[in-house]
């Protein structure tokens, strides 16, 4: 079974589609649900505090905005733990949201720079480009190490 | 106290853990922060219609919340635009958002780049101007001081006292700050004096400034105001132009304000300044090291020529380094004291005029506002005629003074 970073992370489609073919989705929802459900601070409505953006610092220098040291404080380990990565391009927005330009240029580099296996799709616009979409990530999920054959 | 809803329009600060903050200054001037809620079909004809094609999916939420805002499909009473410090795609939207609601909208707006050390503290004046100008429509419409009134502005280097009579100033009082309530007493007997009349003739009080919370329970105002509004009014009631747009800028001595005016009313603002070396704290300092007083910095840049010395007050340690260079290589002290002012009208130029709409008559208020050289300074980067009003220093004792009266009881 293989961690793998979906992008993008708030996408509840593919983090489903990750775990059904028997791999551990490394997505948005798991981060920040482990953010709130964390005694500490009481920071609505993430719970991310200034310390997070200080976290950051690991990912970003401290010249890059808070807000995006706060994303990778969030991102950033996951990247980490990551065996590898789906990468849907151009994605509509009810398919899954990244706030920002900036961390998600950041968390691209980051993912190619790491080695990872990646899968890059472009997002599917209609039913036929659908039924390749899923057909591909099968398969690239298919051949990672301990995936459902 | 009515509860003001504030629509914010933002991206990152969920993320940069000040949210909490942002709701947290809302609250304490009893408004509530909301973001606008729009369909994913309009957000996407929202910032296509704008016209920005901007990359961060936040940004456009933020424009197509923008736009449900101006077309009154969402309502709130004020908007505060966040954004993070350093981030150059959102800095354009800011701005743009900024003046899109203005234009369109009679809605007052803010805007704050933040970074992570951003407290509620830090956004309290601006809120409180927000939800002032929300709620007091009505008290800010007043263009006549009646009765006589006082006003205090207790400010982070001077404190000033104004008597008012029946729309005339018969008294003032200017001390430094030391003790905030001590200066405050002390500005305020001075004004009596001048005024030859007793306290409890006194039929309204209003304060503003740092010190506004502690002197105004002290003597028991009946307005405790933050200085954007008092000033922006007060501005406009000495400059005589209450009516119509212009812009009112205060080099304070800790932060400056830039605040664009509709018939008296603020509409958009900046407050802050990146270090003192943007403020009148880096003039006090010029004046010391030359061995002048501050009153003498006027009259001796207008002698000078400040392009001939190198100097860039963005940090104030660098900006006295530049100062003592200046000095040692010989040159004069006329050439130092203009190159100090044009250095202090530069930051506030780059820094925080590039954020407001500057319409004349542009408005120079605040102690500040004596130094000519400054004044001047101000005038050549903007290419305008800068208004420097009679009692320009006590602006915002006098803006207390002239909205205190609507509380004189029958007024």
């Amino acid at each position: 079974m293989a961690k793998v970073f979906i992008y993008p992370t708030t996408s509840l489609i593919l983090s489903d589609l990750v775990a059904r073919f028997g791999h551990t989705p490394l997505s948005a929802a798991l981060q920040i649900r482990e953010h709130i459900q964390t005694p500490g601070l009481e920071s609505p409505p993430l719970q991310i505090t200034p310390e997070d953006p200080k976290r950051g610092l690991k990912w970003a220098a401290v010249e890059v905005p808070a807000g995006v040291r706060g994303r990778m404080s969030l991102y950033g380990p996951m990247i980490e733990q990551a065996d590898a990565a789906i990468i849907i391009h151009d994605a509509d927005f009810s398919f899954g949201c990244m706030g920002c330009a900036r961390t998600n240029e950041l968390i691209q580099f980051l993912l190619r720079k790491s080695g990872i296996p990646i899968l890059d799709l472009r997002y599917p616009r209609t039913e036929e480009e659908g039924i390749e979409f899923v057909a591909a990530v099968r398969k690239f999920l298919q051949e990672l190490d301990g995936g459902d054959a | 106290m009515s509860l003001v809803r504030i629509a914010q329009l933002s991206c990152g600060p969920e993320y940069s853990g000040v949210q909490k903050e942002i709701e947290e200054a809302a609250k304490s001037v009893e408004a509530e922060i909301f973001f606008p809620d729009i369909k994913l079909a309009d957000i996407r004809q929202g910032f296509d219609l704008f016209g920005l094609d901007v990359r961060s999916p936040d940004l456009k939420l933020a424009i197509a919340r923008a736009r449900a805002l101006v077309e009154g499909k969402v309502e709130a009473d004020a908007v505060f635009i966040a954004t993070c410090f350093r981030c150059a795609e959102a800095a354009i939207v800011r701005n743009e958002l900024r003046r899109y609601i203005h234009e369109n909208s009679r809605l007052p707006v803010v805007s704050y780049s933040f970074t992570e050390r951003t407290t509620a503290g830090t956004l309290l004046t601006r809120m409180e101007a927000l939800t002032t100008i929300a709620r007091r429509r009505a008290l800010l419409a007043r263009e006549v001081q009646e009765g006589l009134t006082l006003g205090v502005d207790s400010g982070s280097s001077t404190t000033k006292a104004v008597i008012m009579q029946d729309n005339r100033i018969i008294g003032t009082g200017w001390l430094p700050t030391t003790g905030v309530l001590k200066s405050a007493e002390d500005a305020i007997e001075l004004s009596l004096k001048e005024a030859g009349i007793r306290r409890e003739e006194i039929q309204a009080i209003g304060t503003t400034g740092y010190g506004r919370f502690l002197v105004g329970e002290k003597i028991r105002a009946d307005l405790i105001q933050e200085e954007l509004t008092i000033n922006s009014k007060g501005a406009v009631y000495l400059a005589d132009t209450q009516h119509g747009p212009s812009t009112v800028i205060d080099i304070g001595g800790m932060d400056n304000k830039a605040i664009s005016v509709q018939d008296g009313i603020p509409g958009t603002f900046t407050m802050g300044g990146i270090c003192a070396g943007a403020s009148g704290r880096f003039l006090e300092m010029t004046a010391k090291r030359l061995g002048i007083d501050i009153t003498e910095l006027g009259p001796l840049a207008m002698k000078g020529i400040g392009k001939t010395v190198p100097m860039n007050s963005y940090c104030i340690v660098f900006g006295t380094q530049s100062l003592v260079n200046a000095l040692a290589a010989g040159s004069s002290p006329e050439d130092v004291a203009a190159a100090a002012c044009h250095s202090v009208a530069e930051q506030v130029f780059e820094q925080q005029l590039q954020e407001v709409d500057i319409k004349e008559p542009v408005i120079m208020v605040g102690g500040t506002s004596l130094i000519q050289g400054l004044v001047k300074a101000m005038g050549d980067l903007l290419r305008v005629e800068i208004v420097v009003p009679p009692h320009s220093q006590y602006i915002g004792a006098v803006g207390s003074a002239l909205l205190a009266s609507g509380f004189i009881k029958g007024s």
